[in-house]
């Protein structure tokens, strides 16, 4: 990754600033990546679509400079698809909540994921619903307190990662609020993969899912998210042991397999229409 | 000439509206829309994609839109039910685009394959909060040609989806119709002159381009868009002029048809498959020397008050059959109260009326509102 821009503000919608996001909170820190990641990308803004989902990382698309939609709770994959089918030259970015993609968007997830149309998701993965205040998501850890959980979780997570690869998601990553120097360039990697990508960026809610699992300031939130994660991507050589109670973080797949529009495009090709990818 | 079913008719209405996306998830008895959108869309450059519910179908279709597409999904009351949420959206971000619900006995998977008029009420008011609608129907073969090609031309100048109500057997019955062959695909030209700093409101609809920077939300905005400040005002205000809009071109959205009206002391009111039923009726009446009359609705909502009401005065007494229990008589009833006694005939175990059944009901309901007459005389 070159280094990062002194100037990101034509990036961003200054008229939507001061953002709805605690102080603190991770989902400025992945906003900003994703500001980076647009500036070494360079393609003109009226090209790129920023669509969001409902929760507190939904409300993205109003930061960026883009045309952009905030859609419904789950279902911004479904709007996305729609909008890349309609205009395949488009860079599509959507912004979901862990509540969101797995949980209520779960179905649309793997569908799209299937597909491999080309998409990027940037999961922000704070274990934890924090727009409707602090409630159960398919990613609170076990025994971890939310309101609905009150006395800890008894569920098993979902893994974004393993549920991503095993849908067909043909770029998938995944990372931390703490590795700011990581977080744009995987952002960047996905949206220039010619296919359905998904970053997951584990991110602090301090408001909520700090508060009630103690684990202290931002900045406490930032040092747990290191000491529990584990680069273990496709090179690396990790042991049983080291994994245990990690999460491996890293680029899992970057891998060429037909993209949806494309397939689109030759069956159209095929019966004389003139549709193109 | 040629025999053409009732759904290849919202195809063949739907290409000649400009239709050049298709979104949907399989379901009887409106599935033969999707799989002919199947066949000829690619050819025509136009996109189709099969996804994986219904909230997914819409949801493709509004992000089309926003694409630049003239976009629509077929359903069946399930699927509707699920559609709601997007329904919603669609309104509150005036996102252009038509859904036809062709419907089956419900609640719940009912009876999928046998007709009924059972979502004339959730089509009006089947997602939460207030937005304006436009529901149109279809009684015959060309009625659904018509009412969908015109349903895109609506949905794009009053910016709301518009929902066509079909039912299990106009789906799915041939007839002999004579139909303009398909034009060109359709393709959106931008007007250099639009104001790309106010998508929302009293503005055209303007897709994503290069040179818009639109937010659209379905949260309370204003006309820019922005969700900041007192937006709650400004966003009943965007609703309120919505609903202005159509009040304003009521003539020219409300669709109906007249049958031996002319000097009938009774009258029918009726849509959609019922209304062939109650033409009959009305043939079998008059035969039997009663003036009587049929309305035939076509477009549902917003509801015809003004129609209905100076029929009203025209006529001592109004028939409603309708596949419910019912329903459309409630705005009906609204509309005459203290005019003229309307009377319903409904039913809902997927069997349609038959002439002989609504002739019936006509007949007792006028000995009975005589007798109310001559009791109050
Ligand atoms: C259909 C529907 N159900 C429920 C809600 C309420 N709701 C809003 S955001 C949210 C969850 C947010 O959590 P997440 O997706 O993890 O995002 P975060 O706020 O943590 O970024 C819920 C349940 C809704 N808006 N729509
Ligand atoms: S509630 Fe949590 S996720 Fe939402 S803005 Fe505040 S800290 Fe961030």
């Amino acid at each position: 990754m070159p280094k990062m821009g002194e100037d990101l503000h034509q990036y961003l919608r200054q008229q939507m600033m001061p953002t709805v996001w605690c102080p603190g909170c991770g989902h400025g820190n992945i906003a900003r990546a994703i500001a980076t990641a647009l500036e070494h990308l360079g393609t003109d803004l009226g090209q790129v679509a920023i669509l969001g989902g409902i929760g507190c990382s939904g409300r993205t698309p109003f930061y960026f400079n883009t045309n952009a939609m905030h859609t419904t709770h789950g279902r911004v994959l479904a709007f996305a698809t729609g909008l890349k089918l309609a205009n395949p030259r488009l860079t599509v970015i959507t912004a979901m909540g862990d509540g969101d993609a797995l949980a209520i968007g779960a179905g649309h997830f793997i569908h799209a994921a299937r597909r491999n149309i080309d998409l990027t998701v940037i999961l922000y993965n704070n274990s934890i619903y924090g727009m409707t205040g602090g409630q159960q998501a398919p990613t609170t850890p076990f025994n971890f307190r939310s309101t609905t959980s009150p006395f800890g979780n008894i569920e098993p997570t979902f893994d974004t990662v393993d549920l991503a690869l095993a849908a067909g998601a043909t770029y998938v990553a995944r990372t931390t609020t703490f590795d700011f120097a990581e977080m744009p360039e995987y952002i960047l990697g996905a949206i220039r993969h010619p296919g359905f990508a998904v970053v997951e960026i584990l991110s602090q809610c301090p408001t909520y899912f700090g508060r009630l699992n103690k684990l202290g300031d931002p900045p406490d939130m930032l040092e747990y998210e290191r000491n529990h994660t584990i680069v273990a991507d496709e090179e690396s050589v990790i042991s049983r042991d080291e994994l245990l109670g990690n999460l491996p973080v890293g680029v899992f797949r970057q891998e060429i397999r037909p993209e949806y529009t494309h397939q689109y495009a030759d069956l159209c090709q095929a019966r004389g229409g003139a549709y193109r990818a | 000439m040629r025999l053409v079913q009732g759904n290849e008719a919202v195809v063949l209405g739907a290409l000649a509206g400009g239709c050049n996306f298709y979104a949907g998830y399989p379901i009887t008895p409106a599935t033969e829309i999707m799989e002919q959108m199947a066949r000829v869309l690619p050819a025509r450059g136009g996109v189709f994609i099969q996804m994986e519910d219904e909230l997914a179908a819409l949801g493709a279709v509004i992000g089309a839109a926003w694409g630049g597409m003239r976009a629509m999904t077929a359903t069946s009351g399930p699927g509707f039910s699920l559609m709601q949420e997007h329904i919603g959206y669609a309104a509150m971000t005036q996102t252009p685009c038509v859904i036809v619900d062709s419907q089956r006995v419900g609640p719940s998977t009912g009876q999928p394959t046998m007709p009924a008029q059972g979502d004339v009420m959730q089509a009006r008011w089947g997602s939460h909060g207030d937005r304006p609608a436009i529901v149109v129907t279809a009684s015959s073969v060309k009625d659904a040609y018509q009412m969908t090609q015109l349903s895109f031309e609506w949905a794009d100048t009053y910016r709301l989806p518009v929902i066509v109500l079909l039912d299990a057997v106009l789906s799915h019955m041939r007839e002999n119709v004579e139909l303009p062959p398909a034009p060109p695909p359709f393709s959106r030209t931008l007007s250099p002159d639009v104001d790309v700093e106010k998508p929302f409101g009293n503005h055209p609809f303007v897709p994503f381009a290069e040179t818009t920077r639109t937010i659209v939300t379905g949260l309370a905005h204003d006309e820019t868009g922005a969700t900041r400040g007192t937006v709650g005002h400004a966003s009943e205000k965007i609703i309120r002029d919505a609903f202005n809009r159509l009040n304003h071109d009521y003539a020219a959205i409300t669709q109906y048809r007249e049958y031996r009206l002319e000097d009938a002391a009774w009258a029918v009111v009726s849509y959609g498959i019922t209304a062939r039923a109650a033409r009959a009726a009305v043939d079998i009446l008059r035969g039997e020397g009663m003036r009587v009359g049929l309305l035939e609705l076509i477009s549902l909502w917003p509801f015809p008050e003004p129609t209905v009401q100076s029929l009203a005065r025209q006529v001592q007494g109004i028939l409603m059959p309708e596949l419910n229990l019912g329903q459309l008589i409630l705005p009906l009833r609204a509309a005459v109260e203290g005019i003229c006694p309307v009377a319903g005939l409904g039913r809902a175990d997927g069997e349609l009326f038959t002439p002989e059944e609504i002739a019936n009901a006509m007949t007792s309901h006028s000995t009975h509102a005589e007798r109310r007459v001559s009791h109050h005389a």
